[in-house]
């Protein structure tokens, strides 16, 4: 078990002053100059050496992000977009950090953007977290004040400022590009890449995209240095990692932890245990609602880290897992999320346009058993038609918990129309 | 030039492309919806998806990945085809499949690639999805149902046409293509039925009129701007149903008007088929051909040569004006014109009446004055060009005259000649603006130059181009920026073959003041109706036209020819370029081709004309003006030294430079008889001045 002073998130329960004096009093704005004296080059080296994976889902190694940024600023800004718009369903750890630990994030924006040579950075809240936003606002108005931002940031010489954008509550705005169309004030469409933002981002100027934690955490990375960091976790999994644990826990909970930890030991000891106990464990999902669904067979001895749960054909993703126990609807909890991503899919490319909606359908008919068998296999290819076919990534989540589904509960599903096939002959 | 390999044939295709255009060049086929080669890039529809090695194991959108050394793409695999046949279906599952009665039918993607791409059935039993209808104006019919949502249409809005016009509006299934109901502010907006792939947006007034295999097809050129769009005629029996663009980089590339698209309802009404004469009471009785062309004979011969007077319309073909002119040679008389609005066009000097830059030229130049034109209903396809230039950025537009929304930025200069005065003196700060570019360009309109000061501003326009180094900027390019914007169709051609006014001949205005001094006798109108007709009353007045207008309302005899649709004809557009048109249909009743008129008239009068065939006109034509030999090909203009002089300084007049076009959608004879055309004036040319309380 992680201990406490390994954590980096030290108020992520909001139980200290969430302001600069708490703020500083846990070790955050402490010799953010000197950081910066270290030169980009070595904050991208140390990132590196971190082995720190995004923690928005897809898990692109951070360090390497930063550096496909150009090497010298050209005749376009360069622009760091920190991307707060947390809506995938069973995460809730940006938004913790957001109203309880703001500094670290804003002191991670300026130490982020000098590495990329950004002098602005973006930060874009959820729609729905108002008050979140409004917190984070204030954590910049204090940083304003304290001049650890502005035209000579931390006194480090280096001129950076933060501004806050609230979003209007769309899932799609979470993917970076539609981040960057909505940012511009356009509809919230994913863009095609390449050209990828580095290239050509927020206004068609050099722009990295990271998650709220992957920023977050780098002042304090840079700080006890990467050795420390990689002391966490498998290899390729380096670190700690706030994980959500929600649904039939005993106490649901945000918990930092180290990478590579149990599913079983993670659940016992942050969230109570499952209700009713481990036994009455029906499955997880893993990392957000568009990770596929693992049941209790899996869910016994695996690794909570990226290489363990794509071994297991799911994937870390948020790190939010959403525990069901044996009371579960399995097929009417997927139809759930099908409809979710059905209702945000952007419309703009036929795949998930589509192809969302008749997942939904087929199964909403499947949750009342209302289907044949061999739809189940139609649904699957329909699922596989969608993955990998799409502009952005939002088709891929949402063909991955139909698959998921399909391959550990597909008796589930035969069983339900059977068993409904069975009564509508009593009943004639 | 990168190598690459497109299903293991080795290729070398120029940087930049993407792989769609790459697999284009060596004729593999890749099927798309959204993709469109004059819009930006969408990528939505993912059709084109193939297999691009090195990359992700999933399948690629072709039409957005460029191409890079040593890629190997593979069109053919199962990865690809499995991805093809998804989306087929993905695009099919919501789409209704009423081909038996969509207008699309026989000429829809959507059916066509479902045919070589798709399964052969469908595994989707839910319900389909079904959209409201949109409102998009008179012309653009929605049945938004049978959208697959590739946006071409936004695309085609806001970058060619130029207007927001067009958007989409919720998300994901919801998602639905609209102009809240109202309709598009565009003179373009007809093309966005050829650029649907589906049967979403089809032409209103063609709604349910025909199928297009029972379409006979021809190849013509359009007649209702000086432009010379390229245009396919489609025609069942002796109707044109439809017409359409037809590819030409040069002039229109792939697009054409709304009035050229849709007025050619206007040719079933109104028209003249058969001949009629004024008789002893003053009413127009129908009459036979022979006694028409008599009473024309007899009325023509009475009043001798210095009596006689011929006008030429703006949708006259070459031919017929050629034999108008030798008719009026052989009767004797100088008094012909073909400048009905009496523009102050010189035709001397052929580089000074003509669209010297080329139409495709304007893509090279990087500065322009407009002078007193709106290109944007004068010539749409041109102005269509020029935001296509200013949109590459770099392309400063200065505007003397009226003040228009042209859909790009300008800098308003002032109203009329004033300000001309100032440009051509080089006391305003523009002309350095021009001075600095490498290929400045002018237009001048004819706003300009149908008025009384008209030679005065052609000399004025002349001292600007002189000024800024317009033409041939020394450095040997051969560029020639001095250009003038025509409105009529006939016009060019009219002065190349001279139809103007012979020795001690009267031009257009003196023709109509002759006719009231009783100067003039006897005025032959060929198709010539944007004159003021009431003045001709005292004289005898013969109209050879195809509508009855205002022409043929003064008209004591009535010969009925034929529309641009009806007869084989050439037409020089307004950068002097030759286009053949050709005969999609008959002339209605007793009507005949108007050279055919004209040659039996001159018989009539004892003066044949040396030609028994239209086949023979031409001959003589070309023999006598080489350049009509070339079709579809712009001579060189000259430039530099050779750059004649024209026009006549002189005095400006105070009056501000105004359009000659007040109603885009209503200029000509065809166009005012048109239904469609009428609903379009009153939604369109009119919007904006109707307000709550009117009616």
């Amino acid at each position: 078990m992680l201990q406490d002073k390994d954590r980096i998130f030290t108020n992520l329960y909001g139980q200290h002053d969430w302001g600069l004096e708490g703020a500083r009093r846990r070790g955050d704005w402490d010799n953010t100059a000197d950081i910066i004296k270290k030169g980009r080059d070595w904050i991208v080296n140390e990132m590196k050496a971190s082995g720190l994976r995004g923690r928005g889902g897809a898990g692109f190694p951070t360090g390497l992000k930063w550096s496909f940024m150009p090497k010298e600023i050209g005749a376009r800004p360069h622009y760091l977009v920190v991307n707060a718009d947390e809506s995938e369903p069973g995460t809730c750890k940006d938004r913790d950090i957001l109203r309880h630990d703001p500094h670290k994030l804003v002191e991670g924006c300026l130490v982020a953007g000098f590495a990329m040579g950004a002098h602005a950075a973006y930060v874009y809240v959820r729609g729905e977290f108002f008050n979140e936003a409004a917190r984070l606002q204030a954590a910049v108005d204090q940083a304003y004040e304290a001049k650890l931002l502005g035209p000579d940031a931390c006194g480090s010489g280096w001129a950076f400022d933060v501004y806050v954008h609230r979003g209007a509550g769309a899932y799609i705005c979470g993917e970076e590009t539609a981040l960057l169309e909505s940012l511009e004030g356009k509809k919230g469409m994913p863009r095609l890449k390449p050209p990828f933002p580095a290239m050509s981002g927020l206004y068609g100027c050099p722009t990295t995209v990271n998650n709220v934690e992957s920023i977050a955490v780098a002042p304090t990375i840079l700080r006890r240095g990467a050795s420390w960091f990689t002391g966490f976790g498998r290899e390729n999994n380096a670190g700690t990692k706030i994980f959500c644990i929600s649904g039939h826990v005993e106490k649901p909970c945000n918990v930092e932890e180290a990478m590579s930890i149990p599913m079983r030991e993670l659940i016992e000891k942050h969230a109570g245990g499952v209700r009713g106990g481990w036994d009455n464990l029906l499955a997880v999902i893993p990392g957000g609602s568009s990770t596929p669904v693992l049941p209790k067979g899996i869910c016994d001895d695996v690794l909570m880290d990226f290489d363990a749960l794509k071994e297991v054909k799911s994937g870390l993703g948020t790190a939010a897992l959403i525990v069901m126990d044996k009371s579960t609807d399995i097929i009417k909890a997927i139809a759930r999320l099908a409809y979710f991503y059905k209702h945000e899919s952007c419309g703009q490319c036929t795949p998930c346009r589509e192809g969302t909606g008749w997942m939904w359908r087929v199964l909403e008919r499947m949750v009342k058993g209302d289907a044949e068998v061999g739809e189940i296999e139609t649904l699957l290819d329909v699922a596989g038609q969608v993955e990998g076919h799409t502009i952005c990534a939002l088709g891929d989540g949402a063909a991955w918990p139909v698959q998921g589904l399909i391959r550990h509960f597909r008796g589930e599903i035969e069983d339900r129309i059977k068993q409904r096939k069975g009564k509508s002959r009593v009943a004639a | 030039m990168p190598k690459v390999k497109i299903n293991g044939q080795e290729v070398e295709v120029e940087a930049g492309l993407t792989v769609l255009q790459a697999c284009e060049q060596i004729g593999v086929e890749i099927p798309r919806f959204c993709y469109h080669e004059r819009l930006s890039i969408a990528g939505n529809c993912r059709m084109c998806l193939v297999e691009v090695k090195p990359g992700p194991p999933k399948p690629a959108a072709s039409c957005a990945l460029p191409v890079g050394e040593g890629m190997e793409i593979f069109t053919d695999t199962p990865m690809v085809k499995r991805a093809r046949n998804g989306v087929m279906e993905f695009l099919l599952i919501n789409h209704p499949l009423d081909c038996p009665i969509c207008d699309q039918g026989g000429e829809c993607d959507l059916q066509d690639q479902a045919m070589a791409y798709g399964y052969d059935g469908s595994r989707y039993a839910e319900n389909k999805r079904a959209v409201k209808e949109k409102y998009m104006g008179p012309l653009v019919k929605t049945i938004m149902t049978r959208c697959i949502h590739c946006t071409r249409c936004i695309r085609f809005a806001s970058e060619v046409a130029g207007v927001d016009a067009i958007g989409m509006l919720n998300r994901g299934e919801h998602a639905e293509i609209t102009s809240l109901e109202q309709a598009i502010q565009s003179e373009l907006s007809g093309n966005v039925i050829d650029l649907c792939p589906v049967g979403a947006l089809t032409s209103k007034p063609y709604a349910f009129a025909a199928r297009s295999w029972e379409l006979s097809k021809t190849e013509s050129i359009d007649v209702m701007d000086a432009v010379g769009c390229n245009i396919r005629v489609d025609a069942r029996g002796n109707e044109v149903m439809r017409v359409l663009p037809r590819l030409n980089e040069d002039v229109n590339e792939e697009w054409i008007s709304d009035k050229s698209r849709f007025a050619c309802d206007g040719l079933l009404r109104q028209r003249l088929d058969r001949p009629y004469v004024r008789n002893a009471q003053g009413k127009l009785e129908e009459a036979s051909w022979g006694d028409a062309l008599r009473a024309v004979a007899a009325k023509i011969t009475a009043a001798g040569p210095a009596k006689v007077a011929a006008l030429a319309g703006d949708l006259c073909d070459v031919e017929s004006m050629y034999a108008l002119r030798g008719l009026m040679a052989a009767i004797g008389s100088p008094h012909l014109d073909c400048r009905q609005d009496g523009a102050a066009l010189d035709p001397s000097v052929r580089a000074s009446y003509l669209f010297n830059t080329t139409i495709a030229g304007i893509e090279a130049a990087d500065a322009c004055l407009l002078i007193g034109t709106n290109p944007r209903w004068e010539a749409p396809l041109v102005n269509a060009r020029l935001r296509k230039r200013w949109l590459r950025g770099g392309f400063p537009v200065g505007v003397v005259g009226p003040r228009h929304d042209l859909t790009y930025d300008c800098d308003y200069l002032g109203a009329g000649p004033e300000t001309l005065e100032q440009l051509s003196t080089g006391r305003h700060a523009f002309v350095e603006t021009l001075k600095k570019a490498e290929k400045p360009m002018l237009i001048l309109g004819m706003g300009a130059l149908a008025r009384r000061d008209g030679a005065a501003v052609l000399s004025a326009a002349r001292e600007i181009a002189a000024q800024a180094g317009m033409v041939d900027s020394g450095n040997g390019d051969g560029w020639n920026g001095f250009n003038v914007l025509h409105t009529a169709a006939a016009r060019v051609g009219g002065l190349d073959i001279g139809f103007v006014p012979g020795k001690g001949g009267k031009g257009t205005a003196e023709i109509l003041e002759g006719a009231e001094k009783g100067e003039i006798a006897v005025v032959y109108l060929l198709g010539a109706d944007e004159i003021d007709a009431a003045r001709l009353k005292k004289a005898f007045v013969v109209y050879q036209g195809h509508h009855g207008d205002a022409g043929a309302h003064a008209a004591d005899v009535i010969l009925p020819g034929a529309a641009y649709t009806e007869k084989s004809g050439l037409y020089v557009n307004t950068e002097g370029r030759v286009q053949l048109g050709a005969r999609a249909v008959f002339p209605p009743g007793d009507a005949r081709e108007d050279w055919a008129i004209l040659r039996a008239l001159s018989g009539e009068l004892g003066k044949p004309l040396p030609y028994d065939t239209q086949d023979a006109l031409r001959d003589k034509l070309r023999r006598e003006l080489p350049g009509f030999l070339a079709i579809d090909t712009v001579e060189p203009s000259p430039s530099g030294a050779s750059w004649g002089a024209f026009g006549k300084a002189g005095p400006l007049g105070g009056e501000a430079f105004r359009s000659p076009i007040a109603n885009f959608y209503m200029t000509d004879p065809i166009s005012r008889s048109s239904v469609t055309m009428a609903k379009c004036a009153d939604e369109l040319a009119n919007s904006g001045k109707a307000t709550g309380t009117d009616g």
